[in-house]
Parts: C-alpha cells; structure tokens; sequence
C-alpha cells in the first residue's frame, strides 16, 4: 500500500527498535547534569541526566513519557553521546540540529551520528520536527546551566 | 427539511481536497470548524462591494458596512436568544471574551480573600486568565473535580458552592472528552449560592440550542469560528446591569463618548467594550453562517453528530482500544477522545495524517484534565454537519492500518 510506504519512511524500523529499547532510559542519581525539556505543543517531558567525568560524558540516561520519534531520538543521542568529550557532544547536538532544522545532508552526519539518518523523514512532517529535537535541546539546556 | 449531509459537503469547499493523496475527512470541529461558500463569499463581497470604517464618517460604504457588521449582532441576539443585541460584545476569540470578565469585571469587583470557583475540566483559557488574577489580587481558586468517567458529581458543585464563591465559571461541554454539563442545573445552583456565573459555550454553541434568557447566566463565552463563522470573531454575552457598571477594557477609539486631556467618558453598550477598530469583515460574513446553522437547526445537527460519534466509538471498542469520557449517552457528544494503547497521541495522529484524516492530538489545552484521567493527552475525533459515513469509514481504515502497522494487539501495546 502506498500509503505503508509513508508510514514506514517515516517510522523506519531502527526507529522502532530505539523505541522500543530501554537500554539508557531512566535517571541518574546523582547527576553531574539534568536537564527538563518540554515541548509545549503536546505537553510531552524529557528529563536528561548525565554523569560527566574528565571533560567526558560518561554515561546520559532519558526519562519521561513521549511518541515513537521523540524517544527513539533521545535513545540514540543517548548512545550518540556517551562516551563523547562535552565539546564534541555539543558540536553532534548541533550537527542533529542542522540535519533536522536547516534540511542538511544526510552524507554531512558526522559518524557518531550515523543511526541519526533515520530521522530523515521527519523533516517531511514539520509538526513533528520537535518531537525529534526535543531530548538535543534538553540536553543542550543541560550544558549551558553548567557553564553559568 | 430533511437533514442531509452529502448536499451541505456541497456548500464546503475544502471538503473536495486531498491529503497526502487520500481525500480529506475533517475530524477537527472542536478545534475549528469548515466555512461554507455563503461565509467565504459574503468574506470577498463584502471587501469587494462595502468595505470601510464602521461608526465613522457618513459616506454611503461606511453606512453600509456599519449596518452590516450591527445586523450580525442582531442575528446573533436571535440566535442565542439574548434579551439584548447590545448585551453581545464581540472580542477576537473565546479566550479574550474570558479575559475580559477577568479583567473588567472580576478586577473591579473582587477583592483579596474572595474565592473563584472552577472545574478541572476546563481549557486552559477558563484557567489561566484566574490564575493571573488571583496572583495579582490574592483571590483564591478552587477547582470542582471531576471524576473518572468525566463527569461532575453534583454534589461535589454544591459543596463547593456553599463555600460562597464571588465567581462560579465552568464549561458547558467538554473540548477534550466530549462530557456535556448540566448547564441549566449547574447555572441554577451557581446562582442559588449567590455567585455570578460564567458559562464557556466555546463547544455548545455550535451544536446545541441555546436561550440565554432561559439559561439565566451572567456571562456566556463563545467563539464564531467552531460554528462555520470566520476566525478573528469572539462572543462575550453579559448581564445588562453588569455590563454596565463595569469599567472598560481596553481603552482607545470606538469605546469612549467623550475625550479630554483629563478625563474621558465611556460609550454605551456594546461599544463601551470594543475599543478600536473591530473586526468587522469577519462579523459581517459571521452573519451567514449563523443563517446556515438556523436553517440547518442545531437539534439536527446535534443528533447527526451523535450518531457518527456512537458508530466512532462503537469501532474504537471493538478493536480494545481506550475511549475516554461518560458511558452515558445522555451525557456524551460529537467528541470521541481515545488512546491507542502503547502508542503516543502524536504517533495515531501522524498515522491517520497518511490516510486522510485529520484528528486532533495532544492535551486540547487542558493539562488538569490529562493529568487527572492519567494521560499525557488523547486523540480526538470531533464531528460536524458535514461529516458522513464515509468519514467514519475512513476513521476505521486509519485505525486498523495504524493497529496493524504499529504491530499493536488490543490491551498489550507495542510489540
């Protein structure tokens, strides 16, 4: 159906396995970082914790209630970002950003971001950009209350 | 007249559009509502044919265009059966009729200590504008709850009420889960208990009778957009005496009688309230839409309605799906608010987007009422004149591929 063929461009099935995955849901307690994004178009929360040890981002957790795109989203910057110094993270937080909002290339994504490409279809449903957004720019908030 | 709804899909031109390939099924007439042609055109002929300041000068267009945007007014006094036409005021939207008994009445005649009597079915806009004014003056807020099904228990509003609140505002029927209030008893009781009542008709007066001189509220809320009028077009209706002794609410040109450096009068009634230039364009093509709805009669389109929601929820039910709201039929509306279990609002409303049909998703800007009845939000179908079986049978084609797509088995959730 030609109508599958959306659904499955925009839901593609590493998405739903990102959703679907719990592997770095949940809080962390103590956090050397947390953050609490809103997207106030529906309502929906994202908290992001994270311990950060020597420069790096040693471990990012996500929690809250959200749709298949904002979760999957979060799960893989989730991954994207362990592991990273804070000034790569924030470059990949603003590398996502301009793949979703400034309709960049998909061939720009640095390789970290690599499972990030399958937000592409995102970007046909402008509503739903946000939802794709919201765990980077929490996260983002997360950094900036760090450096003040 | 018989009601049929393929001749009024006619009158709607939109309703001939695709979406994503797939013909439009407009399930958002909560939000706002569809325009027929009458409406579209009296839009052009009026900016084509009459179009001038209203209340100003005495040249032939502005004559014209006065008397236009007034015989809305007197339309409108018929159709909701005001005592009054100058007892309507028009604001840009439901939300700013809200506000302006905030601002203007309730900033004159309330004071700290006083409290303000609520229900937490409310939008946000029978919310907020309290909030504002409570911090402001130290009034309290209190909230009727509402219980699971949706509903008000009456004798939880009686209780409440017999705390004294100075103000009792509610809404009439429910955006979000569809519940329709006994608004004859609850205004009946808010007045026994000595409160002046605020009704949000935002979701009545598109689709059910109403008589303000029956009703006997002191002030009713309601917007022309949800009842096939143009955008930009609010309703506030008050009580004659209460108008009066209010001070105005935003001051400018149109609502004053005289202006020095010193010292300025108010215009009378309903003018005192609408300072500059109104939107009259939009009142004046308002004035058909108010015809289609007479002509059509709001008890038919009630019924029709009804029917296409019972069928709606009737499909959501069979497929284990959570529809929220009253059981009882009496009680229910053309809203269906529904969750698709495991899977966020957002997704089922991406999802029906593919196939054509538009629902609302989200919290329908009532965050108390989500929080209570334990979701982030719902989708909501919400049906209109124009809608038919082919709507609903798009309805559950979306559903079932939705269901089917997102692997979802009643009652277990995403795979």
């Amino acid at each position: 159906m030609e109508g599958d063929a959306e659904l499955q461009d925009l839901y593609r099935e590493v998405l739903l396995d990102y959703f679907r995955s719990s592997t770095r849901k949940g809080k962390l307690d103590p956090a050397d970082l947390r953050a609490h994004g809103i997207n106030p178009v529906c309502g929906d929360e994202l908290e992001i914790t994270a311990e950060l040890k020597d420069g790096k981002v040693s471990k990012l957790r996500y929690a809250g209630h959200g749709c298949v795109i904002s979760q999957a989203s979060a799960a893989m910057m989730a991954e994207a970002l362990e592991g990273t110094d804070v000034a790569k993270a924030k470059s990949l937080v603003a590398a996502f950003k301009k793949l979703m909002l400034e309709n960049g290339a998909v061939k720009d994504l640095p390789a970290e971001l690599e499972q990030l490409a399958s937000l592409e279809g995102v970007r046909k449903f402008p509503l739903r950009v946000k939802c794709a957004t919201l765990g980077w720019n929490t996260v983002m908030q997360g950094f900036e209350a760090k450096k003040s | 007249m018989t009601f049929d709804p393929k001749k009024y899909r006619a009158d709607f031109p939109i309703l001939k559009r695709l979406v994503r390939g797939k013909p439009l099924a407009y399930l958002d007439n909560a939000a706002t509502t569809q325009k027929p042609r009458q409406v579209i055109k009296a839009l052009v002929d009026f900016y084509e044919q009459n179009n001038a300041n209203v209340h100003r000068g005495v040249h032939t267009l502005s004559e014209e265009s006065t008397n236009m945007a007034e015989l809305t007014r007197t339309k409108l006094a018929a159709f909701v059966g005001a005592p009054n036409p100058k007892t309507l005021i028009f604001t840009r939207n439901a939300t700013e009729s809200l506000n302006l008994i905030a601002h203007a009445w309730a900033r004159k005649f309330l004071k700290a200590g006083d409290t303000i009597l609520s229900t937490e079915m409310e939008h946000h806009s029978n919310i907020v504008p309290w909030q504002l004014l409570a911090a402001e003056r130290g009034i309290q807020l209190e909230f009727v709850p509402v219980e699971l099904d949706g509903t008000l228990d009456l004798a939880k509003v009686k209780a409440a009420l017999a705390k004294g609140p100075k103000l009792f505002t509610f809404t009439a029927l429910s955006n979000a889960i569809g519940t329709v209030n006994p608004v004859l008893e609850l205004i009946k009781l808010g007045k026994a208990a000595g409160a002046v009542v605020s009704v949000d008709a935002c979701q009545w007066a598109p689709h059910k009778p109403m008589d303000l001189k029956t009703w006997g509220a002191d002030f009713v809320s309601f917007s022309a957009h949800k009842m096939l009028g143009p955008t930009g077009v609010g309703v506030l209706w008050g009580r004659e005496d209460l108008l009066e002794a209010m001070d105005p609410f935003l001051g400018g040109g149109d609502m004053i009688s005289r202006v020095t450096l010193e010292k300025s009068t108010w215009n009378e009634l309903p003018y005192k309230f609408e300072a500059g230039t109104p939107n009259f364009a939009d009142q004046v093509a308002f004035g058909p839409a108010l015809d289609y709805l007479t002509a059509v009669g709001l008890e038919n389109i009630s019924k029709h309605e009804n029917a296409l929601a019972d069928k709606t929820r009737a499909i959501l039910e069979a497929e284990g799906m959570t529809v929220l709201g009253p059981k009882d039929p009496a009680t229910r509306s053309g809203v269906v608010s529904f969750n698709v279990p495991g899977l966020h609002p957002h997704d089922v409303g991406t999802a029906f987007d593919l196939e054509g049909v538009a629902v609302r998703v989200g919290h329908h800007c009532c965050q108390p009422l989500m929080h209570l009845l334990q979701c982030g939000g719902t989708a909501r179908a919400s049906f209109y004149l124009y809608n038919d079986q082919s709507d609903v049978d798009a309805f559950e084609r979306a559903l079932k591929r939705t269901l089917e797509f997102f692997k979802i088995k009643p009652k277990a959730g995403v795979r």
